[in-house]
């Protein structure tokens, strides 16, 4: 296994995966602003995307049904992405910040 | 599998497969790039600006999964809708006397690299370690594969996600429309 041919093993695209989904969950939990969290939730969603392609490309029978897979997250990604916007824009419609250290209302 | 074996001759990176593997490297190296800028930098606008990085080099990740249509998806829906999108509300909603969004809090800094290497640690050694049962392909994975899979098989699913991207697009009307008169 030389390093030109890694794009032929199933295990580079895991590991890819793997990296990009470690990556979202470290901008998930350390940023402080919604649009960030929005942003590595992305990250995570398109990490889950290169395992279902990779394993669609090199174990399933069938290499249609991972491709309808990632079409179906990227839509779901997308109206994700929409909702979580427009919350965006409510939220600093009433708080004026979209700091997640701001929005404390509902604390007792 | 050791150092000598893992890097090839000089002369194998000028044929038509070394070429191709010296752009899946520099495919990778352009996704976690954008992957890193995304979750690190302190500008929202320059994180959005890795994503679209991040997401470019995931399309040709796809590309070399035998997928150029899934591909094109991604460039189509990802860099030309979700950052358009993401960049608008960035706009909107980040105040512009606030310029850093950078990470913090308890988890920024070791506590959330450990917990991010983890995870890494974890799925990778899974992938790794695992023999993946692999069986032998019955179709090709052409684009008019998918489009009869899509309208036959998985019918139901098709319009269970054009409801509900209709529904998004109606919750994101009316969330964002209320309270706008004040």
């Amino acid at each position: 296994m030389s390093i030109l041919t890694l794009h032929n093993h199933l295990v580079t695209y895991l590991v890819i995966g793997a990296l990009l989904f470690a990556i979202g969950i470290y901008g998930l939990v350390t940023r402080r602003t919604i649009i960030g969290m929005l942003i590595a939730a992305e990250l995570m969603l398109a990490g889950a995307s290169v395992n279902f392609m990779a394993f669609n490309r090199f174990t399933a029978p069938d290499p249609v049904v991972g491709q309808i897979f990632t079409l179906f997250i990227m839509a779901i990604a997308a109206a994700e992405a929409a909702i979580g916007l427009s919350i965006v824009v409510a939220i600093y419609r009433n708080y004026t910040s979209i700091d997640t250290e701001d929005l404390v209302k509902l604390k007792g | 599998m050791n150092a000598s074996s893992l890097m090839p001759q000089a002369h194998a990176f000028f044929t038509a497969d070394g070429l191709a593997g010296l752009i899946f490297l520099i495919i990778i190296a352009v996704t976690l790039f954008g992957a890193l800028v995304a979750c690190t930098t302190e500008r929202l606008v320059r994180s959005v600006a890795g994503l679209v990085v991040c997401f470019v080099g995931v399309a040709g990740i796809f590309y070399f999964l035998n997928s150029p249509f899934v591909a094109m998806m991604q460039i189509l829906i990802y860099v030309g809708a979700v950052s358009v999108t993401i960049s608008f509300a960035i706009m909107l909603a980040a105040p512009e006397r606030i310029k850093k969004f950078g990470p913090t809090g308890p988890l920024a800094g070791p506590l959330g690299f450990l917990l991010a290497g983890l995870i890494f640690g974890g799925l990778a050694i899974l992938g790794i370690r695992t023999t993946w049962p692999v069986q032998a392909k019955i179709d090709t994975g052409s684009v008019k594969a998918i489009g009869v899979q899509l309208l036959t098989n998985y019918s139901m699913v098709f319009e269970l996600v054009s409801v509900v991207l209709l529904i998004a697009i109606l919750g994101a009307l009316i969330l964002a429309r209320s309270g706008r008169s004040r």
